[in-house]
């Protein structure tokens, strides 16, 4: 197991150090001279050669590339040419929205996907089978921001229910920061309305990420619990008397697991690149948001954090999902130890 | 094997018909239904200057005294803020959609489906290494991410984004057909090739490749729509066809500062992004069922 989980982590470190490797390429490569960009067109040309020393341009690519990735290690990302700051402060101060937003939604879709797909299961070939595959088919097909603006249409402009933009209201106290997180941090506060303020505006963002991962999640738990309701054992539990819903919730779940477990990390570290655009519809003020800003503004040193960062994260997921699954499936296990 | 199995294994591996194909196909009303709507798209991008009732607007049309118009049985999908049909746009917006969708998928299958047979093929070599570690680097942001971050370097528009998708895409082909090239290295009709003295351009190609089509076609049907979903993601943003010419992405953007009151503007080709995407996604889920593919 440990020497499983060892060669992942490498692996992962490989590509980590190969995907740093192409975006520093992309970036050096692309038309435009970041010193001039860095300075803007009114900088003299000594401006801009001394500014290329500085930034190390006027070595070739790889003493470019080592320069950059020893302080990228050194925790250093350059800074953002567009806020004039760090790019690590930045990230810093953008990430927890960002960070509450995904997994409220991910929480959202597990919750919601695993009932669905179980009542959809239970209750196979009703008429709530059939809306839920409705459902599905089109969660699946709607991208997130085409569901952000539904949501915003039918829950804030017609029914008046949910707040536009933001995370908080205009001018409303933020909670004492704690964990950054405003719906945990006003409750620790014990500030209640607060929290529900929060809760009533991560609703729609949340919800415009979390629908296609319920579509997924359903139709995934719907097929393992209406093929295992055949089963056998199933027959037996039934003829011991034992509840139905204790034999759903204790041995019809488990199997669907696995499957949901490889999907839903998957979609998790996409809603990050989904969540670029959801954040725009509604102002939430995250790291998505802050890395449209900047890829629009062609801040170079911030692209490159940015595009790092989701690899980062993608791959902690992806580390993640791997042991899970191994851990629930020892076959996975077993095999890739074996090979 | 005996020469009698092996005569079995070579009838049984015979092509499926297209009558059967159709009959597993038809068997789920919404893939019919998916592919009838597809066609329906198809049709309509393709003749847009004839089908769209004001083909002229697809363009820097404006009169002002129609601007912002609900729908109405002149305009189905009412006008936008310069008093253009933005039923006549969204026939437009679908036009370079599925040209997205086309130049997109030609571009990044071929390289994919070549380097994954190669990879596949050329098993616990350093060939092999080199091409799953590449794919694996690609693989390892969203493919909306990277795009992005290349659109924006190039300078935005719809070749640039073509290409940047492009650039995204070929990995996930080299992965599917490396796997499939994989379970089949050393199948007998792979190594009789190899006895016979065949070129491996010809075992690649000509005995490899044909088990991967139906696989390939299947996740192209899908892809396709998740193309379109990266290209609207891009143009919502600006990154796509530029102004004044239609993109469904930039149309949604437009409209969506004018909700509530003028809602038809974002709304009718949000719904028409849907639209696409699910036809192209339930054509996909028949085919799967006709060529019973598993996913990889």
């Amino acid at each position: 197991m440990g020497k499983y989980i060892i060669q992942r982590l490498l692996q992962s470190i490989v590509v980590l150090f190969g995907l740093s490797l192409l975006i520093f390429f992309i970036a050096r490569v692309m038309p435009g001279d970041p010193a001039r960009v860095a300075l803007g067109s009114l900088a003299t040309k000594e401006q801009v050669e001394n500014l290329r020393k500085e930034m190390h341009l006027d070595k070739p690519f790889p003493v470019q590339y080592y320069f950059w990735i020893t302080s990228v290690l050194r925790g250093d990302l350059g800074t953002s040419l567009y806020t004039r700051r760090p790019v690590t402060t930045d990230l810093k101060a953008y990430i927890p929205a960002t960070l509450e937003l995904i997994l409220f939604s991910f929480l959202m879709s597990l919750v919601i996907g695993q009932v669905m797909g179980v009542l959809a299961g239970y209750f196979r070939n009703s008429w709530f089978d059939g809306l839920s595959r409705l459902i599905s088919y089109v969660g699946v097909a709607t991208p997130a921001f085409v569901m952000a603006i539904f949501l915003l249409l039918v829950f804030t402009y017609v029914l008046n229910l949910t707040p536009a933009v933001g995370r908080l209201s205009l001018g409303a106290p933020p909670p004492p920061k704690i964990t950054s997180f405003i719906i945990l941090d006003s409750l620790i506060a014990g500030e209640f309305a607060t929290a529900l303020q929060a809760l009533r505006h991560i609703v729609l963002p949340a919800a415009s990420l979390a629908v296609a991962n319920i579509a997924q999640e359903g139709r995934i738990t719907r097929t393992s619990i209406a093929e295992n309701l055949q089963k056998d054992y199933v027959m037996a539990h039934v003829v011991y008397g034992i509840p139905t819903a204790s034999t759903i919730f204790k041995y019809l779940l488990r199997p669907s697991l696995i499957p949901t477990v490889s999907v839903m990390g998957l979609a998790f570290a996409y809603q990050l690149s989904y969540a670029f655009l959801v954040e725009l519809v509604f102002m939430w003020p995250g790291f998505s948001r802050y890395a449209v800003t900047v890829m629009l503004n062609k801040d170079l040193n911030a692209i490159v954090a940015v595009v790092l960062v989701i690899g980062l994260a993608f791959s902690v997921v992806n580390v993640i999902v791997d042991i899970v699954v191994s851990f629930l499936d020892p076959r996975v296990r077993l095999q890739r130890v074996g090979g | 094997m005996s020469k009698k199995e092996l005569l079995i294994a070579a009838l049984s591996r015979k092509r499926v018909s297209f009558s059967k194909g159709w009959y597993k196909f038809s068997r789920n009303p919404l893939s019919v239904l998916g592919l009838v709507i597809l066609l329906l798209i198809i049709v309509v991008a393709v003749f847009a200057p004839y089908i769209a009732p004001f083909p002229e607007h697809a363009g820097a049309f404006t009169n002002f005294r129609k601007s912002s118009l609900p729908p109405s049985l002149n305009h189905f999908f009412g006008t936008d803020t310069v008093g253009r049909d933005v039923f006549s746009r969204v026939i437009f917006g679908y036009r370079f959609s599925l040209i997205l969708a086309v130049v997109v998928l030609g571009l990044s299958i071929p390289p994919g489906v070549i380097l994954g047979l190669i990879g596949g093929y050329y098993q616990r070599t350093r060939i092999e290494i080199a091409i799953m570690r590449i794919t694996d680097i690609f693989l390892a942001v969203p493919p909306l991410v990277l795009a992005l971050a290349i659109t924006v370097m190039l300078s935005p528009n719809l070749f640039n984004q073509m290409m940047a998708i492009s650039l995204m895409w070929w990995p996930w082909y080299c992965r599917l057909v490396y796997a499939i090239t994989t379970s089949l290295r050393y199948e007998y009709f792979v190594r009789e090739a190899e006895l016979t003295g065949a070129s491996k351009a010809h075992i690649l190609l000509r005995e490899i490749l044909p088990n991967c089509a139906a696989p390939i076609l299947t996740k192209m049907t899908l892809d396709a729509g998740f193309v379109i979903t990266v290209g609207a993601s891009l143009s919502f943003i600006g990154l796509g066809v530029q102004p004044p010419k239609p993109g469904l992405g930039t149309m949604v953007a437009d409209g969506a500062k004018r909700l509530p009151a003028e809602w038809w503007m974002a709304v009718f080709p949000a719904l028409a992004i849907v639209m696409v995407i699910l036809s192209f996604n339930l054509v996909g889920d028949g085919l799967r069922d006709m060529f019973a593919v598993e996913e990889v």
